[in-house]
């Protein structure tokens, strides 16, 4: 019997192809989610908008210093050298701290990690950065030039900008969604999300209530793993049609009668269903029998 | 009737082992949310500890329990703790003594062979610009844009040329004039070393280009009898700034030769050692180039004894070769 999504694993193959392994040196591989080029994306704009609003708030700061002290030196000199840190050094400082990530990162819930799962140095991260250099900073200076030059040089400018969007688009065109950066400091982005555990179904759940169900073992070799996470899924989100819904539909693929409409019925229903064929499936893990879904005829 | 389920183990697995996850995850949250040094010494004994024992919690439930968000809980927790424990870093203060110690010199030790062609490259572009213009002096229009000769070209007198090299600037302002050679300098040299990575060639011609540059300024005050003046001038701040911008070459050309020849390592492991190896020399350069706007921008103003300017520039090429060659040779 063909069962292609057993093949593949549990999960969806946009995940897959974003999932890297890393193994610990206590032997247990944890597995690592890239960013998408997206979220790397809005990461940027939102710490370009940062430095933006920075930038005219040094601005802003300096011709006020000016205006009351009257004397063009230190205003100017501050605003130099603000300038200077914030545009080589502001991914640099950030990324230097425990999270690894700059405010964009962190909205978007990314680090930055070494790619070979070791210690991220500050060789790494100053060299990630610097890189930006020519990923944003030298595209951003042959569009002003375009624009303000004359019309040969406007030509100049724009192959320049061609050449340049090489390395801004670079992550677009590798598997690991690297960057120049991360290209050349060994490092990657990953996603860092921090699921929170859901409450135990099992534990909440009442023995003799299942037991009063009686389900044959028949009907609990209907699904396999795959569904039964999936039932998990519904039993938390608690929502009532889809209750009643996924409770009308393992009924008739069972076979039983619907009681249905009830959402309290069908909820203790698919709350024993649920407790019954993960404890009937997680015996026959123990024996090292894992049916991964409903196809999945080897378990 | 329900005494007799035999999944015993398996319900009370979850339950048996929460607390621990919970205590991590609080750990953790201190950790990333506050500083490390928030933790107690019993903290630091447990962490570890936790660590591990969340960590073999996940390889049993992922053999034997088919609570999805359990599991995804638990991977997501021991990811974070292994960040944490082995992804931990010096502390700031320790990391940029380590830098001076022997980061630095260390780093800028393993670029030397690119130093020596980028300086090679760069002498010999001086010279073909000397003798371009030396040969013909309508070259100097064409390889200095006017607005950087300011006045200094080949048809300027002597006493010109002498007054730019030795008179005191008119204004007061020597501050400015320092920041922005200093910011202006750094900016080009980072720019020098990120052009590395496509394969050194906008790298060489950035520094050929510089080269030229000089090479036809020295034919204009040369031709005038002044080119030991223009050398005391220019060498008072130019040992530390054209030392520090070869370096910023060298150590862009470093990662474009280890993109395009990796040799034995594979081209990431190559390109990732270049890169962090060339960043640590690129702190310097900054480092280096802040010191080189100082004495460009009040000493050379400041002193106009070319013995004095030549002293100074001796002495700072001195202090940085032997820093660069015997600091920390044997960490």
């Amino acid at each position: 019997m063909p069962n292609p999504p057993a093949a593949k694993g549990l999960k969806p193959d946009y995940v897959v192809r974003r999932t890297r392994e890393l193994v610990t040196p206590e032997g247990v591989t944890l597995h690592l989610r890239l960013a998408s080029a997206g979220s790397r994306a809005g990461a940027f704009t939102i710490d370009a908008l940062i430095m933006l609003v920075t930038l005219i708030a040094l601005t802003v700061g300096s011709i006020m210093l000016l205006g009351s002290i009257g004397h063009a030196s230190a205003p100017l000199m501050i605003w130099l050298l603000g300038f200077f840190l914030l545009r080589n050094f502001y991914f640099t400082l950030f990324e230097s701290g425990t999270r690894a990530a700059t405010p964009g990162k962190r909205a978007l819930k990314l680090r930055v990690v070494a790619r070979d799962g070791g210690r991220l140095t500050g060789g790494a991260i100053l060299a990630r950065n610097l890189m930006r250099e020519v990923e944003v900073f030298l595209p951003l200076i042959f569009l002003i030039t375009a624009q303000a030059q004359g019309f040969s040089n406007r030509w100049l400018s724009l192959i320049g900008l061609g050449w340049t969007a090489i390395f801004v688009f670079m992550p677009l065109f590798n598997r690991d969604r690297l960057r120049a950066g991360d290209l050349i400091a060994g490092t990657w982005v990953v996603e860092n999300e921090r699921p929170k555990i859901a409450p135990d179904l099992l534990a909440a759940n009442d023995r003799d209530a299942t037991d009063a169900y009686a389900f044959t073992p028949g009907e609990l070799e209907i699904y396999g793993q795959f569904e039964i996470q999936r039932l998990e899924d519904v039993l938390h989100r608690n929502d009532p049609d889809t209750l009643i819904t996924v409770a009308g539909v393992i009924r008739r693929k069972i076979g039983r009668s619907d009681e249905g409409g009830n959402w309290n019925h069908d909820r203790a229903f698919l709350e024993a269903y649920y407790a019954a064929t993960r404890l009937h499936l997680e015996r026959r893990l123990l024996f090292g029998q894992r049916k991964r879904d409903k196809f999945d005829s080897a378990g | 009737m329900s005494t007799a389920t035999p999944a015993f183990g398996v319900r009370h697995f979850r339950a048996e082992r929460e607390a621990d996850w919970q205590r991590l995850e609080a750990l953790l949250d201190l950790v990333e949310k506050k500083s490390p040094k928030r933790l107690t010494n019993e903290d630091l004994v447990e962490l570890p500890r936790l660590y591990r024992a969340t960590l073999s919690a996940l390889s049993i439930a992922r053999e034997t329990s088919l609570d999805a968000s359990m599991t995804a809980y638990l991977e997501s927790l021991s990811t974070r703790a292994y960040f944490i424990l082995y992804g931990c870093r010096e502390p700031l203060w320790r990391q940029i003594g380590g830098f001076f110690t022997h980061g630095w010199p260390a780093a800028v030790r393993g670029i030397f062979g690119e130093t020596l062609l980028i300086a090679a490259l760069f002498f010999a572009s001086g010279l073909a610009g000397y003798f371009l213009v030396v040969s013909d002096p309508a070259w100097f229009n064409a390889l200095v844009p006017g607005e950087m000769a300011n006045g200094r070209d080949m048809n300027a007198t002597a006493d010109f040329l002498r007054k730019s090299i030795y008179d005191a600037p008119e204004k007061d302002g020597l501050e400015i004039f320092a920041t922005v050679l200093f910011t202006h300098n750094s900016q080009v040299s980072i720019m020098a070393f990120a052009l590395g990575f496509a394969f050194a060639v906008p790298t060489f011609f950035l520094i050929a280009s510089n080269g030229v540059l000089l090479g036809a300024m020295y034919a204009a005050f040369m031709s005038k009898g002044l080119g030991f003046g223009f050398t005391g001038w220019l060498l008072i701040h130019g040992s530390t700034e054209l030392l520090a911008i070869l370096l910023a070459g060298a150590a862009g050309l470093h990662i474009g030769r280890a993109v395009a020849f990796p040799g034995q390592r594979t081209r990431m492991a190559a390109a990732g050692e270049a890169g962090r190896r060339g960043a640590l020399v690129m702190i310097g350069v900054v480092i280096m180039l802040l010191v080189a706007g100082l004495l460009e921008g009040f000493a050379r103003q400041l002193i106009t004894d070319d013995f004095a300017r030549y002293a100074i520039a001796a002495t700072m090429f001195a202090i940085w070769t032997v820093y660069f060659s015997i600091a920390n040779r044997h960490a």
